[in-house]
């Protein structure tokens, strides 16, 4: 029904490679606007296939400490969602092809308004939408306005999700399936890559779109043995946690910051790219 | 046209007690803003309690436990030295403090843990700010044999240490939170992390009337037995409806249960008493989420929160725990949207003041939530002819306040 996006096509090209997507998510202004320029435009030369850029809020709800304590960074340094889409608009003019996903929660979207975010976020080069907190229930406060201007919005799908439930979750979901491995918060307990790839190939069943698995990935390695069932593979709190473990004493970035990001996210990019 | 607008309004309008529909909403308001982990659970608990609610069992057992453990129905008392000393409406207080625990927060916590059982969950777990809803929790789950762990901002741990004492004997695991502002709001995001990791066993009593439908609603059915109790006991005592209710709000739970039996009692005036705390002008000094907050979506539901143009949730302050939340129950947004219910502000100083006059005038000790009812009583009784039937709900006891009040009042214990 909808034209192709960004997302669809890197879902194709991929697909054309035989291998798993690197879906990256760091924080909007984590550590501080300028540091989070320079990651973002970094990402895909580093490996990211596709890129989720979290928007910090104040109670993100359903995140482990690693992320809440990036959105608390992110926060404090004077983030907002005009300086989130800043950098969006930033990234879009120097890289055309690699897709762009806003995640975070609904409320700092509902109070912008909603209708005047879908037009900005649209127009700085966003192409699709996580938010947590809207579930299919809501569909039309936030998800079917999106999908009417063109944007993806992805869903979650997780392990509380059942067969009845399913159909609601794929409705109007559009780019990919986010398949949660755990139930849990953001980087919580490793996820039981058997009983990850059981779930993504019962999913499949009912859909066609590509299938993304997050939520507890962190290595190389686990990125590779989740990647063997799904067509992609999300990585977040070990980023985040990258940025952290590189910051100066009073929480500043460092020369260091950019390149552990990066470094992390070649690694990753390299476990994929020889599954 | 003006007649014609009248009418459409009084068609849409010939209840306040319908809500919410079938989604959860109240208006615009209420809702189910969760996580997809969640969202079977929410619609289970649904289910379950609407089961519940349809089974004469479950009323029976709610009600010998209302009686015989917590000591229910809580006295209607006439203020006597109170309505002379103010010299104008005739004040009573609805006496739920002296329900077992010592708060109207019992009521919630015996209805939910029946729930809670019927559903064979082996496992509770609960936010609270004061500790009033954690007492009230951790006594239910002793009383019941259920293992809880109760989620308190680390700066509310401080400030409430009787009640998170309480806690520990009732055998409560309590977790004090340190993420974000460490008060109510961050407590109630890290029981809600909680409950996204265990939901397979976990039941969540959330201890006010808002969160994801149906908690709003299914905690005010709980708590309406305080506002169908005033009813009967006004009706014996006066032969007559009360014409003012008054009670303070934080999430509004205590309130919601006193105004919803007389929300269609056109002729009774009812009003939700904020916390101001340093003042409604003073910029995040204040936990007023009606009075200086604005539409916004959090916890799960759509309702009026103190926030900043971003959207991000402001912390507020309260000198009372249990009113130190950004948010408020959907079901009191849309009650003030549509006019119903006027909501006011009392400050920490003025709560401070009311505290004292009950307690020296009465003989009652009340919690600083109550007394912020009891400031606007102060205001509003001198206005008020003196057989106007003015009922306050004493919703929690003071014991657990002494330390932080002396702290204010620069006394040494």
């Amino acid at each position: 029904m909808s034209k192709t996006t960004r997302i669809d096509r890197r879902f194709a090209a991929l697909k054309k490679e035989d291998r798993a997507a690197l879906v990256t998510f760091v924080t909007a202004g984590d550590p501080d606007y300028a540091t989070a320029e320079k990651i973002l435009l970094g990402l895909p030369g580093a490996g990211a296939d596709i890129i989720e850029l979290g928007m910090p809020f104040s109670d993100p709800m359903a995140d482990g400490p690693a992320i809440q304590a990036s959105s608390v960074r992110a926060l404090k340094a004077g983030q907002n969602m005009h300086k989130t889409l800043d950098l969006v608009r930033t990234f879009r003019k120097r890289d055309k092809e690699t897709p762009i996903i806003l995640m975070g929660y609904y409320n700092p979207i509902y109070v912008y308004p909603r209708e005047r975010f879908l037009d900005d976020a649209m127009a700085a080069g966003v192409d699709g939408l996580i938010i947590v907190d809207v579930p299919p229930e809501a569909d039309d406060e936030l998800c079917l306005p999106a999908v009417e201007r063109g944007l993806n919005f992805i869903r979650l799908a997780t392990p509380t999700t059942d067969a009845k439930r399913l159909p609601a979750v794929l409705a109007n979901t559009s780019g990919f399936l986010y398949y949660v491995s755990i139930t849990g918060i953001t980087g919580a307990a490793a996820p039981d890559v058997k009983a990850v790839h059981s779930q993504v190939a019962r999913i499949k069943k009912s859909t066609r779109l590509p299938i993304a698995v997050g939520f507890g990935v962190r290595t190389p390695e686990q990125a590779k043995a989740i990647a063997a069932g799904a067509d992609g593979v999300v990585v977040g709190s070990a980023l985040v946690n990258a940025i952290r473990e590189s910051l100066g004493s009073k929480g500043e970035a460092t020369g260091k910051t950019v390149a552990k990001v990066l470094d992390l996210v070649k690694s990753l990019a390299q476990a994929l790219r020889t599954a | 046209m003006a007649s014609k607008r009248k009418k459409s309004a009084s068609a849409t309008l010939n209840t306040f007690r319908a809500g919410p529909n079938e989604q959860g909403f109240f208006g615009m308001f209420g809702g189910r803003f969760v996580a997809e982990t969640l969202m079977p659970l929410i619609l289970d608990l649904e289910r379950a309690y609407d089961e519940a609610k349809a089974d004469p069992t479950f009323h029976k057992e709610l009600a010998e436990l209302n009686t015989h453990y917590s000591g229910r129905p809580s006295p209607l008392y006439f203020a006597e030295r109170l309505t002379e000393h103010l010299g104008g409406a005739k004040i009573y207080f609805k006496r739920d403090e002296l329900n077992h625990t010592g708060s109207h927060k019992i009521n919630n916590c015996l209805g939910q843990i029946q729930l809670a059982r019927r559903m064979g969950k082996t496992r509770i777990i609960a936010e609270t700010g004061a500790g009033q809803h954690g007492v009230a929790v951790a006594t239910v789950c002793a009383r019941f044999g259920l293992p809880c762990e109760i989620f308190m901002g680390a700066v509310d741990v401080e400030r409430q240490k009787p009640n998170v004492f309480r806690m520990k004997l009732l055998g409560a695991k309590v977790n004090a939170v340190t993420s974000g502002a460490r008060t109510l709001k961050d407590a109630m995001n890290e029981a809600l992390r909680d409950w996204v990791t265990n939901v397979h066993n976990t039941y969540y009593i959330i201890g006010t009337a808002a969160g994801p439908h149906p908690y709003p609603a299914m905690v005010r059915d709980f708590q309406c037995v305080i506002g169908n109790e005033v009813r009967e006991q006004m009706m014996e005592r006066e032969g007559r409806l009360p014409d003012t209710l008054v009670a303070c709000i934080g999430g509004g739970s205590n309130a919601i249960g006193l105004f919803h039996p007389f929300l269609d009692d056109k002729g009774v005036a009812i009003y939700g008493v904020e916390a101001a705390g340093h003042g409604l002008d003073v910029p995040n000094g204040h936990s007023a989420s009606i009075n200086g907050g604005r539409p916004g979506v959090l916890h799960g539901n759509r309702t009026y929160l103190l926030q900043d143009s971003d959207g991000q949730i402001l912390e507020g302050h309260s000198i009372s725990a249990g009113l130190d939340y950004p948010g408020i129950g959907p079901e009191h947004s849309w009650l003030k949207d549509s006019g119903r219910v006027t909501y006011v502000a009392a400050t920490d100083k003025e709560a401070l003041d009311a505290f004292q006059m009950c307690t020296h005038i009465e003989g009652i000790i009340p919690a600083l939530e109550p007394a912020h009812a009891l400031a606007h009583v102060k205001k509003l009784a001198p206005t008020l002819p003196k057989d106007n039937l003015l009922v306050m709900n004493l919703c929690g006891r003071g014991d657990k306040d002494i330390f932080a009040v002396a702290d204010h009042l620069g006394m040494k214990m």
